[in-house]
C-alpha cells in the first residue's frame, strides 16, 4: 500500500500529455506554468483541500486547548496558556494509568487474535476445492463486517443476557447463569471475541487476493524438491503473502491505541470500568460528562502522538528488516 | 527454496483447474475433512446470532425470559413487530437515516472523485504534496474534543451537515479511486483534449463513463458507512426527531431517554415486550443490509482488491 508519490521536485521526463512540449525547465517559472496549464485540475482540488484543512488539520491545531484554559462557548482555541498543566494532571491521575493499561491490554489482545486469524482462515479457504462451497463460506464470513457497530453491540447483549443462548448453555452444563456484561473479568473476552466475529472474515480478502498471485511454478518446483503440503505452505505460500501480512500488521499497529472506542462505549458500564474503560472512552467522559475539554484534549493528543509514533516505528522496522513498508 | 527432505518422487496427479498438484496422501485427505469441519463451524458461528435474533423477535416474551429461545421462535407472534412499526419515532428516525445517507454519500462521492482524479495525474506539479496532505490524516487526527469544538463552533450541530461534512472524504476510498483512475488508458483523455474538451469535460464525458464500476463501489462503501454510523449523530443531534435509526436502537438497548416512546406504546397495549422489542428493532435495522448484501457483496470485494493491488 505504498501511497507516497514520487517527489514532486522531479519533473517527469516524458512530455506531459495533451499539452504542447514545454519550454526548457526553469525552476522558478514552473509553478506559474503549471498553474496556467493545469488550473482546471487544481480547481477540482479546492473543495477537497478545504475539507482537509477545516475538518482534519484545523482540529489538529485545535489541540492547543490541551495547553490552554478552555471554556465551553468561549474562544475555540482557549483563553490563556497553562503550559503542561493538564498533562501533569493526567500523568498524576491513577484512573488515567488504569485506562492506559486497559488500552494496551485490549489493543494487544485484538492484535494477537485479529491479525493472525484472517491469515489462517484465508489459508484454509485456499485449500477448499469446491468453488461454490468456498464462495458460500466467504460470503457468509464477510457479512458481519457490514453491520453497524450498534447492531453488533445489541446482538452481543442479547446473546449474553441472562436468558440468552450463552447462559442457556451454561445452565445446560449445570452452571449458574452469569451476568457477563456486568462482570469486569469477562469484558476482555467479550470484546475480543465479538471483534473476531466481526472482522476475521472480511480480513481474509486481501490475503486471498495475494494467494492468487503466487506462481504455480513455485509449487511445482517445491514438489519436485520433495516438499509435502505442509512444507509447501511454509516455504511457498507464506513467503508469497508476506508483503500483505507486513502491510496489514503495520496498519493494525497504527490503530492499536484507538481500540474500538464506539464498541466499548456501547458495551461497557460503570461495573466493568476496571477492565473496559480505555483512553478514548475516559477522555469522552472527561470531555462530555465533566465538561473538562482541555483535560480531555490533552489525553487525546497524548494518545494520537503515541499512535503516530507506533505506526512510524512499525513502518521503519518493517522496512529495515523485511523490506516492505507503507511508504 | 525447500530443503530436500527425501528424494522420493513427487506424487503428482493431473491438476484439476489451476490448483497446485494434488497429493492424495492420507494426511491430506484427513486435512480436507478437518478443514471442512472448521469452515462449517465458522459458518455456523457467524450465522447463529442472526438466526437467534430473528427467533427472539418472533417469540413470546415469556419464552425469552425463561431462556428457551434459540434457533426457532417459541410462542410465535408478530405483535412486537406491529408495536415497533406503530411507533412514529421509529419511522421518523428511519427516514432520517435514509436522508442522511443519501446526502452524505452524494457529497462524499463528488469530493472523493474530484480529488482522486487530480491525484491520479502523475505529471501534475505539487501532486506529492496533495497526496501527502490526505495520507497524513490516516495516521494522525485532531481527536474527539477538538473536532467537537470545531463542529459546534461552525454551527453545524443539529443538522445533517454535522454528519456529512466532517467525514466527507475517506482516505482509503480516495486511494482506491486514485488507483483506478491511474489504471485508465491516457489516450482517450488525450483524444478528448484534442477535440477541445476542458478538464471538466474530460472528467465528465470520458473518465466518469468509464468509471461506473468504481463509482458504484464507492457509493456502496460510503452508503454503508453512513447508514451504519451512529456516533456523530449521537454527539451532534440533540433532538430525538433528528436521530437516525441507529441512535434509536442504541437508546433502546442502553435503556436511555428517547426509548420510552415505544415502551409507552407497549404499556398502553398491556404487552410485556422488553426483550422482544430489542430483538425486533435489531432485525428491522439490519434488514435492509441483509436484503441488498447478496447483490452488492462482489462490488465491495472488487473495490477492496483494487485498493490492495495499487493502493
Amino acid at each position: 500500500m505504498s501511497t507516497a508519490a514520487p517527489p514532486p521536485a522531479l519533473a517527469p521526463p516524458a512530455p506531459p500529455a495533451r499539452r504542447p512540449p514545454g519550454a526548457p525547465r526553469a525552476p522558478r517559472r514552473t509553478w506559474r506554468r503549471a498553474l496556467r496549464r493545469d488550473w482546471q485540475l487544481y480547481s477540482l482540488a479546492i473543495l477537497p483541500l478545504l475539507f482537509f484543512l477545516i475538518f482534519r488539520y484545523l482540529p489538529m491545531l485545535g489541540n492547543v486547548i490541551a495547553f490552554r484554559r478552555f471554556q465551553p462557548g468561549g474562544n475555540i482555541f482557549g483563553e490563556y496558556w497553562v503550559g503542561l498543566r493538564y498533562f501533569k494532571m493526567f500523568l498524576a491521575d491513577p484512573t488515567f494509568w488504569n485506562v492506559f493499561t486497559n488500552t494496551l491490554v485490549l489493543g494487544a489482545l485484538t492484535l494477537l487474535f485479529c491479525f493472525p486469524l484472517p491469515i489462517v482462515l484465508a489459508l484454509l479457504l485456499n485449500e477448499v476445492r469446491a468453488r461454490k462451497l468456498k464462495r458460500f463460506v466467504q460470503s457468509v464470513s464477510y457479512l458481519p463486517h457490514f453491520l453497524s457497530i450498534v447492531i453488533v453491540a445489541a446482538m452481543v447483549m442479547q446473546l449474553l443476557s441472562m436468558d440468552g443462548t450463552v447462559n442457556q448453555l451454561v445452565r445446560a452444563g449445570g452452571g449458574e447463569a452469569i451476568p457477563f456484561l456486568q462482570q469486569p473479568e469477562w469484558f476482555r473476552t467479550i470484546y475480543v471475541s465479538s471483534e473476531v466475529w466481526q472482522t476475521v472474515g472480511w480480513g481474509t480478502i486481501l490475503y486471498l487476493a495475494a494467494l492468487t498471485t503466487i506462481d504455480d511454478d513455485l509449487y511445482e518446483a517445491s514438489r519436485i524438491d520433495g516438499a509435502n503440503r505442509w512444507r509447501q505452505t511454509w516455504h511457498v505460500t507464506l513467503p508469497g503473502i508476506r508483503p500483505t501480512m507486513v502491510t496489514l500488521l503495520i496498519l493494525n499497529i497504527g490503530t492499536f491505541m484507538a481500540v474500538g472506542f464506539e464498541k466499548i462505549l456501547l458495551l461497557y458500564n460503570p461495573l466493568t470500568y476496571p477492565t473496559a474503560d480505555v483512553i478514548s472512552t475516559y477522555l469522552f467522559r472527561m470531555g462530555f460528562a465533566s465538561s473538562n475539554f482541555s483535560y480531555a484534549a490533552a489525553i487525546g493528543l497524548f494518545e494520537a502522538v503515541i499512535g503516530l509514533i507506533l505506526v512510524l516505528s512499525a513502518n521503519l522496522i518493517a522496512r529495515r528488516t523485511v523490506g516492505t513498508s507503507l511508504w | 527454496m525447500v530443503s530436500v527432505e527425501a528424494a522420493r518422487p513427487a506424487e503428482t496427479a493431473p491438476r484439476p483447474g489451476r490448483r497446485r498438484g494434488i497429493q492424495q496422501t492420507r494426511g491430506y485427505r484427513v486435512f480436507q475433512v478437518v478443514n471442512a469441519v472448521i469452515l462449517t463451524i465458522v459458518v455456523v458461528v457467524t450465522l447463529y446470532p442472526f438466526v437467534n435474533i430473528v427467533a427472539r423477535s418472533m417469540s413470546h416474551e415469556a419464552y425469552i425470559i425463561a431462556g428457551q429461545v434459540n434457533l426457532v421462535p417459541r410462542g410465535f407472534t408478530l405483535d412486537t413487530y406491529r408495536l415497533v412499526l406503530s411507533d412514529s419515532l421509529f419511522w421518523t428516525n428511519y427516514r432520517n437515516t435514509v436522508v442522511y445517507t443519501v446526502t452524505a454519500t452524494v457529497i462524499s462521492i463528488v469530493m472523493t472523485t474530484c480529488y482522486a482524479y487530480v491525484l491520479s495525474k502523475k505529471q501534475l506539479k505539487g501532486r506529492g504534496v496533495l497526496v501527502g496532505i490526505a495520507v497524513f490524516t490516516m495516521f494522525f487526527s485532531g481527536g474527539l474534543i477538538p473536532n467537537y469544538v470545531l463542529v459546534t463552533s461552525l454551527g453545524l450541530k443539529n443538522s445533517v451537515w454535522a454528519i456529512a461534512l466532517p467525514n466527507a472524504i475517506n482516505v482509503f476510498n480516495l486511494l482506491v479511486m486514485k488507483a483506478f483512475f491511474e489504471s485508465l488508458p491516457g489516450e482517450l483523455e488525450e483524444a478528448g483534449a484534442v477535440d477541445g474538451l476542458s478538464t471538466y469535460g474530460i472528467l465528465w464525458r470520458i473518465v466518469l463513463p468509464l468509471s461506473k464500476a468504481i463509482v458504484a463501489t464507492m457509493v456502496l462503501f460510503y452508503a454503508v458507512a453512513f447508514w451504519n454510523s451512529w456516533f456523530a449523530a449521537f454527539l451532534y443531534l440533540d433532538r430525538q426527531e433528528l436521530w437516525p435509526v441507529t441512535v434509536y436502537l442504541r437508546n433502546l438497548i442502553a435503556g436511555a431517554t428517547g426509548a420510552e416512546n415505544v415502551g409507552a406504546i407497549a404499556e398502553a397495549n398491556e404487552v410485556q415486550a422488553e426483550a422482544t422489542l430489542k430483538a425486533v428493532t435489531i432485525v428491522l435495522t439490519t434488514l435492509p443490509i441483509l436484503l441488498v448484501y447478496p447483490f452488492v457483496q462482489r462490488y465491495f470485494v472488487r473495490g477492496i482488491m483494487l485498493g490492495a493491488v495499487k493502493g
